[in-house]
């Protein structure tokens, strides 16, 4: 079975087509690397908004005009903060944070260790997301919150946080890919995943039929999780009057 | 006699600093009684909604003081403060509802603020949803609902919290007449039964002429001229005044060369045909020349200007049938001119 394929790869001219079909084809292979590719990135994710939310939250409150403004320079050295760790390319920010990622969990090689490089890179690019979303909190609403006598924590926990969720969601979904991405580059310093699978063996071994697997299951991997993101988003979504898009599908 | 529920004090608001300034506010001094219907109408930049804000300070005055059932505003901390906002209601031209909470959730979310147990919340927001006629909503987000709706929602929202006072700001502005004229009625009813006094904030007269009792026009930043509805709207005094109530002006310069009279009704029955028992029971045509009569509570106030016949004996009928009449005046229109 497998030769038959790797004879019709050949006359396709893919050279060495059975050993690349035989390791794809391994159980262990494929499912341990989406399992890689997967766990350090999701983590990584859930870091960056156990950091990045707060500050989100804080960029629109605390500014002037806010519904708790924060001394201006306080605010002008977070900015400056997250637009400078926004600007340095994921490569280089990566072997920046060694020393760090050694820190926290002694060593700065393999799947595990990118947890740290991708967290720090992500928690700002998730700070700009939760601000974005918050940002678009009815002011009215507010307002119509602070004249109930609501606290500013109040206000964020009960107005701004579950009025703004289904762009929260979004957010998140957009965080999830792009730090799923930035994974991918982590086979540069032995992370695991299809990334370093497609990096070590399709590109440097020349496996052409490895790389293409790899980046078709990254492919179906993306359109997954904003499927997924897409449809919590549309399902938090109270604001669409759910009863009428289901006659509307029904009429049509 | 009623007690002063909201006292304005000397009161100015300015946005921004220095030349640039912008005195959106101006010495304004205000006192609404407890139990009463407050209108504050003026045209749009007039300072209205920022005189509402400053009620219950959401927007805080440059200067001046604000006691809302005899506490001061503006001298509290920011916690003294929002326990203080629990008592004064506000609803608003584009409702302000929470789109992510159904009708319940969104009317116990006051109670929640206040630590209410959930049952007694949910019980609460059930009482209230019966008292806005809007029972089978309960599990409704406000998408679903129509702008009448909303706004039903919102007030039940803010009375969960039992408040003393209601701020209206422009709350019937994006709705239908008809809608409008429920809503008015919905807050009268609550007015009349729940004793909350009500400010109402807007740009249209019909609004205060169909709830509130005492009216103040706001010019400019300032206050033109305030008193009874009646008073204020049969005779404005002031230039702001008149502009609001004749927005179109008293078009001397068309009427036609005849004999003219001014009729000024001064709050008689609203429901007696005059002209049409003029015609019949004297059988005296006269020509209306323009007529700016409105009726409040089922009274009759405002001006009308009558031509009269050519003809002197039928002038003189109609005069003296005018003259007869009770709660009316007649008197030549002398500063009318070709």
């Amino acid at each position: 079975m497998l030769e038959s394929l790797a004879q019709l790869f050949e006359s396709w001219g893919v050279s060495k087509a059975l050993d690349q079909l035989q390791y794809l084809f391994d159980p262990g292979t494929l499912p341990f690397a989406i399992w890689e590719t997967l766990y350090a990135p999701l983590l990584a994710t859930v870091f960056a908004y156990v950091i990045g939310l707060p500050l989100g939250i804080l960029l629109v409150t605390g500014e002037a005009g806010g519904i708790r403004p924060l001394p201006k320079a306080l605010m002008q050295v977070l900015n400056t903060i997250i637009n400078l760790l926004r600007s340095i390319p994921f490569l280089i920010l990566m072997v920046m944070v060694f020393p760090l990622s050694r820190l926290i969990l002694g060593t700065a090689i393999g799947t595990t260790a990118t947890i740290v490089p991708l967290t720090v890179a992500a928690a700002p690019y998730v700070a700009r997301l939760v601000e974005g979303s918050l940002r678009e909190t009815d002011r009215g609403v507010i307002e119509a919150a602070q004249a109930m006598g609501c606290s500013p924590w109040q206000i964020v926990t009960k107005v701004m946080l579950p009025e703004c969720k289904p762009s929260l969601i979004n957010g998140a979904t957009n965080a999830a890919i792009t730090i799923l991405s930035y994974g991918a580059m982590s086979g540069a310093i032995g992370g695991g995943g299809l990334g370093s699978m497609a990096l070590m063996r399709g590109h440097t071994r020349n496996q052409v039929l490895v790389l293409y697997a790899a980046v078709i299951l990254l492919v179906l991997l993306v359109q997954i999780i904003q499927s997924i993101g897409t449809a919590l988003c549309i399902k938090t979504d109270k604001r669409i009057d759910h009863t009428n898009t289901k006659k509307r599908r029904k009429q049509s | 006699m009623s007690q002063p529920m909201i006292e304005v004090r000397d009161l100015s608001k300015r946005f921004g600093e220095g030349d640039g300034a912008v005195h959106a506010l101006e010495h304004i001094d205000l006192t609404v009684d407890q139990g009463d219907i407050y209108g504050i109408i003026g045209l749009s930049g007039a300072g209205k909604s920022t005189l509402v804000r400053c009620i219950n300070l959401l927007e805080r005055p440059t200067e001046g003081t604000v006691l809302v059932d005899g506490r001061d505003l503006t001298r509290m901390p920011d916690k003294a403060l929002r326990q203080a906002r629990k008592s004064i209601g506000m609803i608003f031209q584009h409702f302000n509802l929470l789109m992510q909470r159904n009708c319940l959730d969104n009317i116990t979310f006051p109670l929640e603020l206040t630590g209410t147990p959930r049952k007694q919340a949910v019980a609460r927001a059930r009482e209230l949803l019966k008292i806005v006629d809007l029972e089978s909503k309960e599990k409704a987000y406000p998408a679903q609902l129509s702008g009448g709706q909303k706004q039903r929602i919102a007030i039940a929202r803010t009375l969960a919290t039992n408040p003393k006072v209601l701020l209206c700001d422009e709350a019937t502005s994006a709705l239908d007449p008809k809608t409008t004229r429920d809503i008015l009625r919905l807050i009268r009813d609550i007015n009349r039964t729940l004793g909350i006094t009500v400010v109402v904030i807007t740009h249209d007269m019909k609004v205060i002429e169909e709830i509130c009792t005492k009216v103040t026009i706001l010019n400019h930043g300032r206050i033109a001229e305030s008193g009874l509805v009646e008073e204020v709207f049969t005779n404005p005094k002031t230039e702001a005044g008149r502009r609001l109530v004749y927005p179109d002006g008293v078009p001397f310069e068309l009427l036609p060369k005849s004999r003219v009279i001014r009729v000024a009704f001064n709050g008689g029955t609203a429901y007696q045909p005059l002209i049409a028992s003029l015609a019949i029971d004297c059988n005296v045509k006269v020509n209306i020349l323009g007529a700016d009569t409105r009726n409040i509570d089922g009274k009759a106030f405002g001006t009308m200007l009558l031509g009269l016949p050519e003809n002197d004996a039928e002038a003189a009928r109609a005069m003296a049938y005018l003259a007869g009449q009770k709660d009316i005046t007649v008197e030549e229109a002398t500063d009318y001119h070709a």
